[in-house]
């Protein structure tokens, strides 16, 4: 990925940021589900 | 009388009372040699690395391991995990320990003991991050002490007082865990003043908030290879309720350090994304942080939700020391090993032998002071006197 603006730069990152956020987002809860699902047993 | 001498001889002559006096003797003359001959003497330090091996394993790592006290404390008296309660006092004590030997390794670094008080009641340096990491040293310093006290005091059968430095317990665990915020991730902000001297990858605008995240699987780790070790060593001091809830701990401990370190990993990622840092992985640092990241972070992470899920003591237990050893290695990365990435090989700082002995005897002076403590005051046990005083 060239940049040539910093507004290049902020949009690439920006936008790469987010999807890795909203995979954190979904990740996490399933995680604890994970960690916790045999608690029952 | 000449029968008992050498029963007694036999007793003090253990192997660890051997080795550890070997190793006190030594540190004893190291802080001889450092105290009079200065620290250029003892020390590789230079002006390209004026902070070596005493900041980045005796202060960072010490104050990264110790986040056990607010950590535990908090569990159990701020959200109210009781099933925990057992896991505090050998918490609260190894804080205080680790604290009280922070500011001590800080001697040997700085100097001139006397001139100590000076940052807090002379000249303030209030714009400065090391003004506020020194101010919350000592102020959660003296909290943990308050802390530790009941304990000392029960020994002692001061029960009046004791009675009130316990109705302090909750004021005081949230002071704690306030401080901790605060300079635990002042240190790693201590870091932000050189962009230019620490590698891209460990660099970050985000480096506090990774410090005191990190701090808390760090201390989660630290109390549960702490017991491990008390209960190989300090079994007999163990009542039927430290023993009955040290399981729980271990299980519910290792899960909330599982699951913080994912959320560590996460928010690695997103320092690499908002940096644009990526290209840096295919590169021989790269490979070092991977090392850290997945080897030292995300592997220990797996580990303790396996043993969670599977209620394996023994895989949690292998994870704490794992995730232990990956928090002293991202220490000395950020504060050795990849500060000053640039320079060329022979301007790079490696710790002396002298400044490796001081650390090894500062590490030591710890583990004496906790099994002194551990084995005469109520710290794995419950005092007779104030059984369900809690």
């Amino acid at each position: 990925m060239e940049f040539f603006t910093l507004h290049d730069f902020m949009t690439y990152t920006k936008g790469v940021t987010y999807l890795v956020m909203g995979g954190i987002l979904v990740f996490m809860p399933l995680y604890w589900l994970y960690l916790t699902d045999r608690d029952d047993d | 009388m000449s029968q008992e001498t050498p029963i007694a001889r036999k007793q003090y002559l253990t192997p660890f009372n051997v080795i550890t006096g070997i190793i006190l003797v030594i540190g004893f003359v190291l802080t001889v040699l450092r105290f009079t001959k200065g620290i250029g003497a003892v020390t590789n330090l230079d002006n390209n690395n004026p902070w070596g091996l005493w900041i980045g394993f005796d202060l960072l790592c010490g104050v990264a391991l110790a986040a056990g006290g607010y950590m535990t404390s908090s569990a159990c008296y701020i959200f109210g995990l009781k099933k925990y309660h057992s896991a505090v006092r050998p918490a609260i004590l190894t804080a205080f320990l680790g604290y009280a030997l922070v500011v001590f390794a800080l001697h040997y670094d700085v100097g001139r003991p006397w001139r100590l008080p000076y940052p807090i009641f002379w000249s303030q340096g209030t714009s400065s991050l090391l003004f506020e990491v020194g101010l919350c040293v000592f102020l959660y310093l003296t909290v943990l002490f308050i802390e530790w006290t009941p304990a000392a005091f029960e020994w002692l059968g001061y029960k009046k007082i004791r009675g009130i430095v316990v109705r302090l317990t909750l004021m005081l665990t949230i002071f704690g865990v306030v401080l901790s915020t605060l300079h635990q991730s002042s240190l790693g902000a201590l870091f932000m003043i050189a962009p230019s001297k620490l590698h891209p990858l460990w660099y970050s605008g985000y480096l506090h908030v990774y410090f005191f995240i990190s701090s808390m699987f760090a201390g989660l780790s630290m109390v549960i290879f702490e017991s491990t070790l008390a209960h190989r060593w300090l079994h007999h001091k163990m009542d039927d309720t430290h023993l009955a809830e040290s399981d729980g701990v271990v299980l519910g401990f290792g899960r909330a350090a599982s699951f913080i370190m994912m959320g560590y990993v996460g928010i690695k990622i997103i320092g690499l994304a908002v940096d644009n840092n990526w290209h840096y992985l295919a590169t021989g640092w790269g490979m070092w942080f991977l090392v850290e990241l997945v080897g030292f972070v995300l592997l220990p992470a797996i580990l303790f939700s396996m043993g969670a899920r599977e209620k394996n003591l023994t895989f949690i237990r292998v994870a704490a020391v794992w995730a232990v050893l990956g928090i002293v290695l991202n220490r000395l990365n950020v504060s050795l090993i990849a500060f000053n990435w640039h320079l060329p090989a022979a301007d790079r700082y490696v710790p002396s032998i002298m400044e490796v002995g001081t650390t090894i005897f500062i590490v030591t002076l710890g583990v004496v002071v906790y099994r002194f403590i551990a084995l005469k005051m109520p710290i794995l046990h419950e005092h007779p006197d104030y059984k369900q005083a809690h």
